[in-house]
């Protein structure tokens, strides 16, 4: 673990562990999320990736029998985002998500994207369609929907309805932003599109990226932390995980011997 | 096709190809006649279908060459046994009407708000054992219900209104509706049951609590299967005879009053039917009349229900 320059902290895992039940999913994670860059997440099928993505937003209390123990703080206020004196909804207010397959929700474009605002309590018109309009112009779908928000998201093909899922969770400005395997039911030029537009978004929020594609992992992220096992194996700056590993295991996972 | 089997099979001990063949012919008869019976089945439903339909429209075409359409639509008495007879079919449909709105106001809101309840916020505990129960009520006789409204809600309302009457369409339709209300929940909570959980995390992600998800995601995603839901219960409505016949008074009344007495389409027939009138007499030819106009209401229903699943289906 050597980080040179010493970027922001903007979350921290510390001694995180997580329980489906009796089963333990999480083993004891520590890993810094640094602010306004990209971090991914790599390791095979049921490492616990998507499970540790899905503590920042405390989705997992939506279930019952889930546990975590240990900490996720998040900067610059240092709260704890699994206390159980934290309110998930609050946590869920400054973390967005963006989920695997795209999930509309069933109303217009324009509505999509307003929902969070409206959830917020914000309804002058005005606000809206200024929101609207500038997170569908961060999610570059902007040029392609501007004449028919009015028309069901479901009208749109799966890497336009990914995009409008991206700017749905812009609308509201969250601070860190999940994307559990965002591309992974897109074809490649989809994917190409959000790639670009994941590189585009650091500027303004920080990023965690759960991803089965190492490629697309070294494309887009600074950071990458390799999970095994629910065990966090190894974490560095990408281009030092993918040149020398310094965990066997990292090794034979990104040269494809494993996994 | 013989020979190529032939020289593929160089063991003796294998059935002959004539035999396989017959094996083939018996395995055809059997098929055959089970898709006969299958159909058979099958046809027996649509000819009763076909039969009703066309003991209805034959009675009442004999029905109609006594009495124009124009009055059976635009009269404003039904007194089909008196001296001086009058057809208007609008007297009948007006307490259907009534007893139906009184009833589906009372039935959608409290069968959604149920459906919600018990497909969002119900612990599976709570679930497991409110569904069946709520079934069950499904399962009581109407005529339990029709007795139930006569003697314990008419009573209880005229503590509230004392002018109501004995029968009236209010008390009728109130029950008609706790009546319905099992059929509104079951299958609305089964639509809403049917909305991936990929939806409800989307809006959760967003900031958003259980209720608002439900109002603002599930309800809208699962708007096709409430729609049919309400639709059975609109038909449900329109033909339930029993309650009505107890507890609604039976004297044909124009009326869009719910805290009056009136005859529906269907305690019209009950009575009508349970009297002895010569057959193909003018009286009992209403009956037909009535059951085709009964028919044709249901009828309009079903079909904006196919239309409105069509136009909302699977949003998500």
């Amino acid at each position: 673990m050597q980080i040179h320059d010493n970027p922001t902290l903007k979350a921290e895992a510390r001694n995180l562990n997580f329980y489906y039940g009796e089963a333990k999913a999480l083993k004891n994670i520590n890993m810094p999320i640094y602010d306004k860059k990209v971090t991914a997440l790599i390791g095979p099928s049921g490492c616990g990736k998507s499970t540790y993505l899905r503590s920042f937003n405390r989705m997992h209390d939506l279930y019952p029998g889930n546990r975590y123990e240990g900490e996720i703080r998040f900067f610059p206020d240092n709260t704890n985002l699994l206390s159980p004196d934290v309110d998930p909804i609050e946590v869920r207010m400054r973390v967005g998500m963006v989920f695997q397959k795209p999930n509309p929700f069933p109303k217009s474009i324009y509505e999509n994207v307003a929902y969070g605002l409206r959830v917020r309590g914000e309804n002058n018109k005005r606000v809206l369609d200024d929101k609207v309009e500038q997170a569908l112009k961060g999610g570059a779908l902007w040029e392609e929907v501007k004449d028919r928000l009015n028309d069901l998201a479901s009208n749109l093909s799966g890497g336009q309805q990914q995009r409008l899922c991206i700017a749905r969770a812009l609308a509201t400005d969250p601070e860190l932003l999940l994307f559990d395997e965002p591309t992974s039911a897109l074809d490649p030029i989809a994917t190409g599109a959000i790639e670009e537009l994941v590189h585009e978004l650091k500027k303004r929020v920080t990023i965690l990226i759960v991803t089965h594609n190492m490629q697309q992992a070294a494309r887009v992220s600074d950071y990458t932390a390799y999970m095994y096992l629910g065990e966090m194996i190894e974490f560095g700056k990408t281009d030092e995980i993918f040149i020398k590993p310094n965990d066997k295991r990292t090794e034979d996972y990104i040269t494809g011997r494993m996994g | 096709m013989n020979s190529v089997t032939m020289t593929a099979n160089k063991t003796t001990d294998l059935p002959t190809v004539s035999d396989r063949l017959a094996k083939n012919a018996m395995r055809h008869a059997s098929e055959r006649i089970i898709e006969m019976l299958l159909f058979a089945a099958a046809a027996v439903s649509v000819l009763t279908t076909v039969g009703i339909v066309y003991v209805l429209v034959s009675e009442s075409i004999n029905f109609f060459q006594n009495v124009s359409i124009v009055d059976f639509l635009t009269d404003t008495q039904w007194t089909p046994l008196f001296d001086d007879a009058h057809f208007g079919i609008m007297v009948l449909i007006s307490g259907t009407v009534v007893s139906s709105a009184v009833a589906l106001a009372v039935a959608i809101p409290m069968g959604t708000v149920i459906a919600i309840y018990l497909s969002e916020f119900a612990k599976p505990k709570i679930r497991e054992i409110a569904k069946p129960v709520l079934e069950l009520l499904g399962g009581i006789p109407t005529i339990v219900f029709g007795y139930f409204a006569l003697l314990m809600v008419t009573p209880l309302l005229q503590k509230i209104f004392p002018e109501l009457p004995g029968f009236s369409l209010l008390s009728a339709g109130l029950v008609m509706g706790i009546m319905i209300v099992p059929y509104i929940a079951s299958l609305s909570e089964d639509a809403m049951r049917a909305v991936p959980m990929s939806l409800r995390e989307g809006s959760y992600a967003m900031g958003s609590t259980k209720l608002y998800t439900a109002i603002h995601v599930v309800v809208p995603a699962a708007f096709s299967g409430l729609a049919a839901s309400y639709i059975l219960a609109i038909s449900r409505a329109v033909g339930e005879t029993m309650i009505l016949a107890v507890a609604a008074g039976m004297q044909p009344n124009l009326t869009w009053n719910p805290a009056e007495p009136a005859a529906t389409i269907t305690s019209y027939i009950v009575q009508v039917a349970l009297g002895d009138l010569p057959h193909g007499s003018i009286g009992y030819q209403t009956i037909f009349a009535a059951g085709l106009t009964l028919i044709l209401i249901t009828l309009c229903f079903n079909i904006l229900g196919q239309w409105l699943r069509k136009k909302f289906r699977e949003n998500y």
